[in-house]
């Protein structure tokens, strides 16, 4: 007893969290002063805004917010309880029954948060034991998805259909050695429609035709797709023109395109009604506030009544991804038609930070000179595969052709003068 | 058991909780009960199998007949057989701001729960004894939703960004000063989702190496975010200090399990108040046995944050503790104060290295503008307008007390008719135990019936013979609702023979109210 004693009092643990040195590059924010709409107030400056994913300019439209003022003067600003308990309103199941009228499917489910949509999603249908196929650039929120749900995870190359055939074809062989194993072990391919990390698309119809050859079942991530690709914005399914019925369950944030807060995932009911009982972040967490539902309503009305605007957005998307190009000492990285770009240094200097570091004189011109714009954010020591350090350009409906212009110029110009 | 306890001066008030045995035969008849569902359960699905009954499930694609099943057979039979008859009790739909009278949409379901149509009928004025609405803040008029709507026209709904790249409002940092200011610390920081605070904070703080001393009832979010972080987890008995004390003693003995190295860092992770038992942490034990050990202590108000307190401070408030003695104090804004997302403050160091290293900072959006107001509204008007000052306003006030008053009154008379109740007397979550399945379905029917909403839980969320009905007070709840309430609970008692206590109280005079009920003993 008396050793146990001595133990004790010897012991020391690590202090709670380790000191984060002033200068870190994460630890001062930008300060939006007012509305992240078009023309954005930073750290006192006014910008066009180059850095928010605010896609179809929603975010400031008169119509959406006077739905949620409507909907505020209804019901308050908190729903106080989690959608088992009274916390269910009408609306939530108006923004459901669209969404799935929508998207074409029979069903959809709302979170009150992006990030724990496709994070709960994956874990309610893949346990300890079945096999996930996941791309190497998927985003965090696929990975913690991943983490939680202790399955085996294999990671294939960025969209290299023929190194996840390859995995496929050796789990086929282990399949052979023990088929009773085999024949309870489920497996899914996760993949995003247009990546965050590197700005292109996942090609569809080549993994549909790898999910019937295998008995793959696929999970379709469409943040950054919904209400950007396809003839009326209905994601990557509409934009190669493949049946919705084979996309198994798709999960999408509406923090994007739809300019609100929350997420939803929609697929065939036989699919997305297993969530309502064990999707962790529908069932133990409070339900979307109705003014943010209202919100979404009505810009689902809004891309319902028109769908040109998808055009639009993608001739501005070829634009300034022309425009771009060319300039000394930055890559462009993304699809021509890809909202969310990334532009990377040709050549890096040896380290992350040097390279974040002259990243970072970049923007900050930019930002002195009238653009926004903001690096890519990582978690450096959390990411499974961490990507290059690069600066984000989101193009919107909202910035004109001049503006386009103007701030492909100005990193023209600022690639000069920094990286030179 | 019930146990007065005043630890050596450690409690500064009387700790009263108590957990009453289950009857003996009211246990053997719940057995027998789930026994003859599940035996019913197989015979539907024999005859479902073979087609004598119509299966009403949703089933696979044709063309995917031949995958691996989706779901296994057996997870299902549960939610197959039993959830599905009494299914009605939840997810209940309603149309106006949840206060402490709400409108529910009738629903009616002519398959046995299968499937549910709307009547388009709309039941008015249902008194509201579910919602999490502790200080009444859930309104569609006053200032806080002016503010709101104010904001919400010069701001608009969402934020399309991230809190580190392009998401950081004024109205963020606005808030979290205000919120450091409330709970009494050097700083806070603010997240879009309770649930998500847990999960993306937990990993940030502990990793390999590290020791978590989770609760038993701990709920799924602190759960989840201890899974994630990969440390080492160890569970100690609920609200037990001598089981807490035993584990942290061996921990720091023996060290870590296979290589005996001495643990990095030793986590405790506990909540204010549970939302299922309804009990009080032992705050001033666990903090002395922190102290002692040298372990962190994680504290989760996600229930007790406004609710308990003289000052609404929430549970270090209301055991007179200090701030400073709670390493991470976490909790939500969807109780108190009427809105969505989560908080977490501490020492500036703290919540600097949240700031760079935390999973929601980097990669999840920040919080919409409106409902940012409403939390600034909702804690300027109990601080008191000017955001300085560390005490109470007289609004503030009126709504801590009727809370209070309410929770001894209902709890006292519930007590008096005879029920089973859970939980600490001052914990605005009261349990009421009813044991056998049919009586969870029964219970809340029966209640809806008499234009009362109250919240059933059974299997999972609790143990199986234990499930209970949970009634959530508000502030915003008047003596005659709750009067209303408690007559139609004692019909429904009696008509359900729900009434087994064996411990009678002797009910006491009902005395006035004042400042100083915090201070006396209960006899």
């Amino acid at each position: 007893v008396q050793e146990k004693e001595e133990l004790i009092e010897e012991w020391q643990p690590e202090p709670l969290v380790s000191p984060v040195p002033k200068d870190h590059p994460a630890l001062n924010y930008n300060i939006v002063s007012g509305p992240p709409t078009h023309i954005i107030t930073v750290n006192g400056k006014e910008c066009i805004n180059f850095a928010s994913f605010n896609f179809l300019g929603l975010l400031d439209n008169e119509k959406v917010k006077s739905a949620a003022q409507a909907s505020l003067k209804k019901y308050g600003v908190g729903t106080c309880g989690p959608r088992g308990f009274y916390g269910t309103f009408d609306v939530h199941l108006e923004l459901e029954e669209r969404l799935a009228k929508f998207m074409r499917t029979e069903e959809a489910i709302i979170y009150s948060y992006g990030f724990a949509t496709i994070a709960s999603a994956i874990p309610a249908y893949s346990k300890r034991g079945d096999i996930v196929f996941v791309d190497e650039a998927a985003c965090f929120a696929i990975q913690k998805g991943l983490q939680a749900s202790r399955s085996n995870i294999k990671l294939f190359k960025h969209n290299d259909m023929a190194d996840l055939e390859r995995l496929l074809k050796e789990q086929e062989t282990e399949d052979q050695k023990n088929p009773r194993k085999a024949r309870v072990t489920r497996r899914f391919i996760v993949v995003e429609g247009l990546y965050m990390n590197t700005g292109d698309v996942c090609p569809l119809p080549e993994l549909i035709k790898l999910k019937y050859k295998y008995k793959v079942r696929i999970f379709l991530e469409e943040s950054l797709s919904f209400g950007v690709l396809g003839e009326h914005g209905r994601g990557i399914t509409e934009h190669f023109g493949i049946n919705i019925d084979d996309i198994d369950l798709i999960s999408a944030n509406m923090e994007n395109s739809l300019a609100s807060i929350g997420g939803f995932c929609c697929g065939r009911s036989f699919i997305i009604d297993h969530q309502r009982l064990s999707g962790q972040g529908y069932c133990f967490s409070a339900s979307l506030p109705p003014l943010l539902a209202a919100a979404a309503i009505e810009a689902l009305n809004i891309m319902e009544d028109n769908p040109d605007i998808f055009q639009t957005l993608r001739a501005k998307c070829e634009r300034i991804h022309k425009a771009l190009q060319g300039i000394s000492g930055l890559k462009v990285v993304g699809e021509s038609f890809s909202p969310a770009l990334h532009l990377q240094l040709e050549k890096s200097c040896g380290s992350r930070e040097d390279d974040m570091k002259l990243l970072k004189r970049v923007v900050d011109y930019c930002m002195n000179t009238g653009i926004a714009l903001t690096q890519a954010r990582y978690l450096e020591k959390e990411e499974k595969c961490l990507p290059p350090p690069s600066i984000r350009v989101v193009i919107t409906v909202e910035q004109t052709e001049q503006e386009l212009d103007k701030a492909a110029s100005l990193l023209k110009e600022a690639a000069q003068s920094v990286l030179n | 058991m019930n146990h007065i306890v005043h630890n050596g001066g450690l409690y500064k008030r009387p700790f009263n909780e108590a957990f009453e045995e289950t009857p003996m035969l009211v246990a053997v008849l719940t057995y027998v009960g789930y026994g003859v569902l599940t035996l019913f359960g197989y015979l539907r699905d024999f005859m479902r199998q073979w087609k004598i009954e119509k299966c009403q499930n949703a089933t696979e694609r044709e063309e995917q007949k031949d995958f691996v099943p989706l779901y296994q057979d057996f997870e299902n039979f549960y939610n197959r057989n039993l959830y599905m008859r009494i299914r009605d009790s939840w997810n209940r739909p309603i149309c106006s701001v949840p206060g402490a009278k709400v409108d529910m949409m009738e629903r009616v379901s002519h398959d046995y729960n299968w499937t549910f149509t709307y009547t388009g009928r709309v039941i008015k004025d249902v008194i509201n004894m579910g919602s999490y609405n502790y200080l009444g803040f859930a309104q569609k008029a006053g200032t806080c939703q002016e503010a709101a709507a104010k904001v919400l026209s010069q701001y608009g709904a969402g934020v399309c960004s991230t809190r580190q790249e392009m998401g950081n409002l004024d109205k963020h940092e606005e808030l979290e000063k205000l919120v450091a200011t409330f709970l009494g610390v050097e700083s806070a920081m603010v997240y879009g989702m309770g649930f998500a605070t847990n999960s993306m904070n937990i990993p940030a703080l502990v990793g390999k190496g590290c020791l978590i001393l989770s609760d038993e009832l701990n709920h799924a979010s602190l759960v989840l975010g201890a899974r994630l972080s990969g440390a080492t987890i160890r569970i100690f008995k609920h609200n037990n200090m001598q089981s807490l004390e035993k584990l942290l003693k061996d921990a720091i003995v023996h060290g870590q399990p296979r290589t005996r190295r001495p643990w990095k860092k030793i986590l405790i992770l506990v909540e204010g108040i549970y939302s299922m038992e309804g009990s009080i942490v032992r705050l001033p034990e666990v903090i002395a046995l922190k102290k002692k050990y040298k372990s962190y202590l994680y504290l989760d108000e996600a229930h007790s944050i406004g609710a308990l307190g003289p000052n609404g401070r929430g549970v270090v408030d209301y055991f007179g503790l200090s701030p400073e003695d709670v390493d991470v104090m976490m909790g939500t804004f969807t109780k108190s104060f009427g809105a969505a997302g989560g908080y977490i403050g501490g020492k500036k160091e703290l919540i600097d290295y949240l700031r760079t290293h935390s999973h929601s900072a980097v990669y999840a959006t920040s919080m919409s503008p409106p409902v940012v107001e409403q939390i600034i509204a909702s804690m300027k008007c109990i601080m008191g307008e000017d955001g300085t000052l560390v005490l109470i306003s007289p609004v503030g006030k009126a709504r801590v007390q009727q809370l209070a008053e309410n929770t001894r009154y209902f709890r006292r008379r519930l007590k008096g008719m005879g029920f089973i109740i859970y939980g600490n007397e001052d914990s605005p979550i009261v349990p009421l135990m009813l044991y056998m399945p049919a009586k969870i379905g029964a219970f809340g029917r029966e209640m809806l019936k008499r234009n009362i909403g109250v919240v059933v839980v059974g299997f999972p969320a609790t143990p199986i013979i234990e499930s209970r009905a949970r009634f959530c007070l508000s502030a915003a709840h008047t003596k005659e609702m709750l009067d209303t309430a408690l007559k139609e609970v004692d019909e429904v008692g009696d008509l359900l023979q729900l009434k087994y206590s064996r411990h009678r109280l002797v009910p006491l005079l009902d005395r006035p109210f004042d400042e100083t009920t915090y201070e006396e003993t209960e006899d």
